[in-house]
């Protein structure tokens, strides 16, 4: 069991112990890239097994079958639609602002890499253990608005222009609430760092502490990745679809990896705060229930995109400013007065 | 701050636009995502369908009015051979009538599922559409036993309409026992949804005044609150004869006019229901001379097509070719509400207020 939970941290070690000196710059520097090499992997593997699972899901929640044809059960549909992607025209429209409009996908795929480093998977499995951890992640992640921003203008389309705008609107609406339902958990820690956060889990996930904060954190996290019932941004009924309009082949393929690793980012972030992390009753290791709870979470996430209505713009508004917020709000509030309580109970 | 040299943004919708339902197509002035303006262009399925009637014999254009509005086949034929027997006097068996009713409700049914699909399409609710297609399927397979074709359902014939095979009957049987649960997960899934309201609710707000005026018809009409249906008003086939009635609601909004075709569902199976048990044996088709040659004249005749009223007016010069045609289309004039109903409201609005209105492209643009 033991040696299970600490496969991968055992096989870093002995990379490392390839070096005549373990701690030197250079075998720090080959780490980095192995790491950074990893993160990859799981962004790639997660956007491939992702878009299957979300046809599965769509399939099981309408009552038809889903992607049934290629290999055993389907399973090899995403790989004929990513060589479908390959081999399609690469098209900049004329009238594009040609370099905002091939920098605007790069810049959505390299989005949930950054974001990802700095998840635990396992004890002792970060890729980069940043103290500022939460920080970080949500300073990253704010940066995708600018990227939609760049798509919609740079493309010189006018459905995707209003894609854009949308995405200007809802994005920025919703990082608010999404970072105060986190603030509850680093009171109680007293840390950004995401590894303390699961640390401090040992007995009890986060949830049962701060199941508002949780419901909150899933509310404006579906709107951060522009997920139905919140997928405004690229409503294909109304704006066709926003600010990938234009885009063709391997371009908006880029776009679609970006959005699913967005997703595994957002679930992962969730995982760790809430659900425990790596922490879970045994029988398994940690990596294991890690990638187990942000499946529930990304199952939960499909779910929910294939069964409600899109909502309307102002009702959006409405939920991020008059009900999300103050209700973020009276959580951190009522957080601050439990840990009071607590401390005065406890003497501490 | 003030902003000069602003000017309004002008979308071109369609005619391909995954919410312009067929080919329709609409010029949008927008300020910011508020309508200010809607142009709507027409035309673009346009086939000459009045034009092409008068080169063709009476019953040669039977299966061109299946194209009319082709998500209710068997009404448009309906319509217009009842348009043809009034104009020779023909009186059809009884059993033609009443499985003309079964039909024609059936495909009210279906018609009714496809505009509750759409509608929740067009705003995203993925399941609600393919739960209502899924039940339609099986009506499609109804018809595909009578007529071997799933759409462009070509059953009426002047004189009568054909016999549906021994298996027509235990198929419809099950189909109407497992109505009521079909609703139920129709409300579940879609109208009795929070996000579904939110986006339906006293949206584009159709006064009963302005409904009147513009001569709109169908479940449009019912749900601005005006009792008005055809099968009420001027009852046509054998109607009189069933106990139902006419859902009227009184909401003027974009829910009432999507749950209103709710409701119609349930009465039409009323009706298949007591059709059921009253149908009697006999002939399906009335004894009516090989080649079809009306006198001489002129004759006006409409029914409750589900989309609204349906009228075929025919002149006949008493030879085997209608001298004129003309069809009176009940979503083409439904459409005029759409520039007036929709200022003021966003894009996303009006894809909604579009969808709720259940317009057929084949019909509007014949």
């Amino acid at each position: 069991m033991d040696a299970l939970n600490n496969v991968f941290v055992n096989i870093a070690y002995a990379i490392r112990g390839l070096f005549a000196d373990p701690q030197s710059v250079w075998a720090n520097l080959v780490m980095s890239v192995i790491n950074f090499i990893i993160v990859v992997v799981i962004v790639v593997l997660a956007a491939l097994i992702l878009i299957l699972l979300e046809r599965k899901v769509a399939g099981w929640t309408s009552q038809r079958p889903g992607p049934n044809r290629l290999g055993p059960r389907g399973w090899f549909q995403t790989i004929a639609d990513a060589l479908k992607l390959m081999g399609k025209e690469d098209i900049t429209p004329a009238g594009a602002d040609k370099f905002i409009f091939k920098v605007a996908p790069m810049i959505i795929f390299s989005l949930p890499m950054m974001t990802l480093a700095v998840i635990p998977y396992g004890s002792g499995m970060a890729p980069i253990d940043l103290d500022l951890g939460i920080f970080y992640f949500l300073a990253i992640s704010a940066i995708s608005t600018v990227a939609f921003v760049m798509a919609g203008w740079g493309s010189n389309n006018k459905y995707s222009l209003l894609g854009g705008m949308r995405a200007v609107a809802q994005m920025i609406s919703y990082e608010i609430p999404l970072l105060f339902s986190l603030l509850g958990v680093v009171m109680i820690t007293q840390s950004f760092n995401l590894g303390v956060i699961v640390q401090d889990q040992k007995n009890i996930p986060f949830i049962l502490i701060q199941p508002l904060a949780f419901v909150i954190y899933i509310i404006a996290g579906m709107a951060e990745l522009n997920r139905a019932p919140f997928d405004l941004v690229e409503a294909d009924q109304e704006v066709v679809a926003g600010p990938f309009t234009e885009y063709s082949g391997l371009r908006w393929g880029l776009f679609f990896l970006g959005e699913y690793g967005n997703m595994t980012a957002v679930s992962a972030l969730a995982a760790t705060v809430f659900l425990g992390g790596w922490q879970g009753p045994g029988f398994f290791p940690g990596w294991v229930w890690f990638w187990m709870k942000v499946g529930v979470i990304i199952f939960f996430i499909m779910w929910a995109r294939w069964t409600f209505p899109r909502i309307r713009i102002d009702h959006l508004m409405h939920l991020a400013w008059k009900v999300l917020l103050p209700l973020s709000i009276l959580n951190i509030f009522l957080t601050g007065l439990g840990i009071y309580i607590y401390r005065l109970v406890m003497g501490g | 701050m003030t902003i000069e040299n602003t000017e309004e943004l002008i979308l071109n919708m369609g005619p391909q636009h995954p919410s312009m339902h067929g080919l329709f197509r609409m010029v949008v002035n927008l300020e910011g995502e508020t309508v200010t303006k809607i142009e709507p262009k027409l035309g673009y399925l346009h086939r000459g369908m009045e034009k092409l009637a008068e080169s063709r014999t009476y019953a040669q254009f039977i299966p061109y009015t299946d194209r009319l509005d082709y998500l209710a086949s068997p009404h448009n034929n309906w319509a217009y051979v009842q348009t043809v027997e009034k104009l020779m006097g023909v009186e059809i068996p009884e059993r033609a009538e009443y499985l003309r009713v079964i039909f024609g409700e059936l495909a009210r049914i279906a018609s009714h599922q496809v505009c509750i699909a759409s509608t929740a399409l067009d705003m995203a609710g993925w399941s609600a559409w393919s739960y209502a297609f899924r039940d339609r399927e099986r009506i499609c397979d109804m018809y595909e036993m009578t007529a071997g074709s799933r759409l462009t359902v070509n059953i009426m014939r002047i004189g009568g309409i054909i016999e549906p095979p021994a298996e027509f009957w235990p198929a419809l049987k099950s189909f109407l026992n497992d109505t009521p649960e079909m609703i139920e997960e129709y409300n579940g899934i879609f109208f009795g949804n929070e996000i579904a309201q939110g986006r339906l609710k006293s949206v584009g707000i159709l006064s009963k005044e302005l409904a009147e005026n513009l001569s709109i018809t169908g479940p449009v009409l019912r749900a601005s609150g005006v009792n008005y249906d055809v099968r009420k008003a001027e009852p046509y086939s054998i109607y009189d004869r069933f106990d139902f009635n006419v859902p009227v609601r009184y909401g003027c909004d974009s829910y009432d006019r999507t749950i209103i075709r709710l409701d119609e569902i349930v009465e039409s199976i009323k009706i298949i229901k007591q059709a059921v048990r009253d149908i009697p044996e006999g002939p399906v088709m009335a004894k009516v001379p090989k080649v079809i040659k009306p006198p001489v004249g002129e004759v006006y005749h409409r029914v409750e097509n589900p989309k609204g009223e349906l009228g075929f007016y025919i002149v006949s010069d008493g030879t085997t070719k209608p001298a004129r045609v003309r069809i009176r289309p009940a979503t083409f004039i439904n459409l005029q509400m759409l520039p007036i109903v929709c200022l003021g409201w966003k894009i996303q609005d009006v894809v909604a207020i579009f969808a709720t209105l259940d317009a057929v492209l084949g019909e509007v643009d014949k």
